[in-house]
């Protein structure tokens, strides 16, 4: 049952996820993709998910949204809890009711998620059509309030403009302007700056930490993009071959990494006052879902590999309020790397 | 700050279509055939456009009144009072009216595209055909595009087992030779107007639904399609709000050829005798007459058989001109 009272719920945590699977493929092969996923998203926070291509941030995002296309996709164990329901159980016209409205997203290009053959204005208007029953006159209105909020410049002409028109930036804040027509309770930005140069980027960002205290929405960014993380959010999960290895706050993550993939990540990051050689990555590739070793993900890629990571999976455990799936935990630190 | 006017997708599409003089020509001829289909009656007919009769005003063509039942106004002539007057069509003759004295008389001031073998005016049986004709084209492409553009539509956005089922469908419908699939419907139905629309209609879909469905399958893919189904779009706002519009382009290239193969698909269906009913004229019509004169009655072949030919070539120049505007790949660049 979605709560009838769209904002007085006082619950601490606006989404829950927990221990989702979800994998792809047809009756003969299938691949898990997400191997028991369990995270939270508390009210008014930006929380950051991290990780490199391919290791199941955009689709645990996708499956907040019901958007998972089934088949191939299945989610074979878990719950998504919102605001108290299991969204997961939700009929195909119960989810529509959220998407968009209490839950919207904004995707990775700008450019392409417009529709080319409506104008700006329009495009936010159907948002808007979509979920509320508003007249023509309140409808342009609340078009111009949310492209100003969205700080476009004066948005009375330029909501006459095609997609094409408008420069990456402008689009993203068109996306993002069309995602909070409803105020929703949690915005999903699916790498929302990945497609744009790093002026806009900052732009952006600073606007998505602006609206999340205005709407008093709740934000799951995520990103590739660790300076964007240090950046905007609160807390931050690392994910890794369709597991979560890390989850602390900011602060504590960037100061305390636990994890050897979270130092790997941070490492890779060329400094900006250090001459190097090389750019330093982390030793091969992530495997694929297929093929996922028996034990420890990582252990292909890990310094601090031991037979026991070979053996079982290393439970993500608590230590000091901060969570991290390592058997050797307490020895990592930035030099891991180096020794090998 | 001011913002330059922002141009449209059709506002582009028409600035470039009339850089395509040719198009531009079959849109004018299209037009000026709308314009005779709309004003037949004004153009050729055997009642009066405007008639002033012992003091009183009447407009013939456009009301019917109780008091001229029956009558023939060319008798009217010669014989009315000082200051009436009468204003006829161009062409004084109406389609049915049969004049056995000049039968299957070639071209002259009287009759200027001659007349048939029961004596009636070719020109006003063409100008009254014309609106048929072009009925019938519209009509039937109408019919098959809805169908095509539903079929193809969820076959495109469902895909799978519907998508499985539906295309099919359309192979075993492109199977059929259409022409004979219509001639034996017809010969089981009567060949009113409305089942020749109906049936032309319902078996020219699948070219249409094939379109769609590729652009739907290409377009189901876009970013701006997911981000439509996040914003929580039911599937059939989706499909028809966001998607259709983005397929439409190559869908009306795709109609105007239609409404030049059905106007030629009723022509062929009335020169067998299968078309549109006998007092209604047709350009077929017409036509099919000559099968039996046509050693001599060169007339009734050149006029219908030209103004077919015009009229195909107008939609089929339209529907290339506006193929190419639609197309930034044939477009010339120009800023």
């Amino acid at each position: 049952m979605p709560c009838p009272y769209k904002r007085n719920c006082q619950m601490r945590n606006i989404l829950e996820i927990k221990n989702l699977r979800l994998s792809f493929g047809n009756d003969e092969e299938r691949v898990e993709v997400l191997s028991g996923v369990s995270l939270s998203i508390p009210e008014r926070k930006i929380i950051g998910v991290v990780g490199e291509s391919g290791c199941g941030k955009t689709v645990t995002a996708l499956s907040i949204m019901r958007l998972i296309p089934e088949p191939p996709g299945r989610i074979d164990d878990g719950e998504i809890i919102f605001d108290g329901a299991n969204l997961l159980k939700f009929s195909e016209r119960d989810i529509r009711a959220i998407r968009g409205n209490r839950i919207s997203m904004i995707f990775q290009e700008p450019l392409s998620s417009l529709n080319p053959v409506f104008s700006v204005g329009e495009q936010i208007g159907e948002a808007i059509r979509t979920h509320l029953k508003v007249s023509k006159k309140e409808e342009r209105e609340r078009i111009t309030e949310l492209l100003r909020i969205v700080g476009i410049p004066s948005p009375e002409s330029r909501m006459k403009s095609y997609p094409h028109e408008l420069s990456g930036g402008m689009c993203q804040r068109v996306m993002i302007a069309m995602a909070l027509s409803c105020n929703p309770e949690l915005l999903i930005a699916d790498e929302p700056t990945t497609a744009l140069d790093v002026t806009i980027q900052a732009g952006i960002l600073e606007l998505i930490n602006e609206l999340r205290e205005k709407i008093g929405m709740s934000v799951f960014l995520i990103t590739h993009d660790l300076g964007i993380v240090a950046e905007v959010a609160d807390e931050v999960y690392v994910m890794y071959a369709g597991k979560i290895v890390e989850h602390a706050s900011t602060e504590d993550l960037f100061k305390n990494p636990r994890h050897p993939y979270t130092v790997g990540l941070m490492n890779s990051i060329p400094g900006l006052h250090e001459k190097r050689e090389k750019l330093s990555a982390i030793p091969g590739i992530i495997p694929s879902p297929k093929d996922f070793p028996k034990g420890c993900r990582f252990q292909d890629r890990c310094p601090l590999v031991i037979n026991k990571c070979r053996a079982s999976e290393p439970p993500l455990t608590e230590v000091n309020g901060h969570l991290s799936a390592c058997f050797r935990t307490e020895e990592v630190n930035f030099e891991i790397y180096n020794v090998v | 700050m001011s913002v330059e006017k922002s141009r449209g997708y059709w506002a582009t599409v028409w600035r470039e279509f009339k850089k395509n003089r040719l198009a531009l020509a079959g849109f004018i001829l299209i037009l000026l055939l709308f314009g005779v289909a709309m004003f037949d009656n004004f153009l050729a007919g055997s009642k009066p456009i405007l008639l002033k009769l012992n003091g009183r005003l009447y407009f013939p063509v456009i009301f019917s009144y109780k008091e001229f039942f029956g009558v023939d106004f060319r008798e009217l002539e010669g014989n009315v009072e000082k200051g009436d007057f009468a204003i006829f069509p161009p062409v004084r003759y109406s389609p049915t009216e049969n004049d056995l004295l000049s039968v299957l008389s070639p071209p002259s001031r009287s009759h200027l595209f001659g007349t048939d073998d029961r004596g009636r005016d070719v020109l006003s049986r063409m100008i009254h055909g014309t609106g048929i004709s072009l009925s019938i084209g519209f009509i039937a492409v109408g019919i098959a595009s809805i169908i095509g553009i539903f079929m193809g539509g969820i076959a495109g956005y469902y895909g799978g087992l519907i998508d499985f089922v539906v295309s099919r469908l359309f192979e075993v419908m492109m199977t059929f030779p259409v022409f004979f699939l219509i001639l034996t419907i017809l010969a089981f139905r009567d060949p009113s107007i409305y089942n020749i629309m109906i049936v032309i209609g319902a078996t020219g879909w699948t070219g249409i639904a094939r379109l769609v469905r590729g652009e739907f399958l290409k377009l189901r893919e876009y970013d701006y399609v997911e981000a439509a189904i996040a914003l929580g779009g039911s599937d059939f706002r989706v499909m028809l709000r966001h998607m259709l519009p983005n397929a439409l382009a190559p869908v009306l290239v795709s109609a105007t050829f239609g409404v030049a193969g059905a106007v030629l698909v009723e022509s062929g269906l009335s020169f067998l005798g299968f078309g549109v009913p006998p007092p209604e004229p047709s350009w077929g019509d017409v036509l099919s007459q000559s099968q039996r004169y046509v050693d001599f009655a060169w007339w009734l072949v050149l006029f219908p058989g030209a103004a077919i030919f015009l009229t195909v070539t107008g939609f089929n120049l339209v529907g290339d001109g506006f193929k190419t505007a639609i197309d930034p790949r044939l477009r010339r660049r120009k800023f």
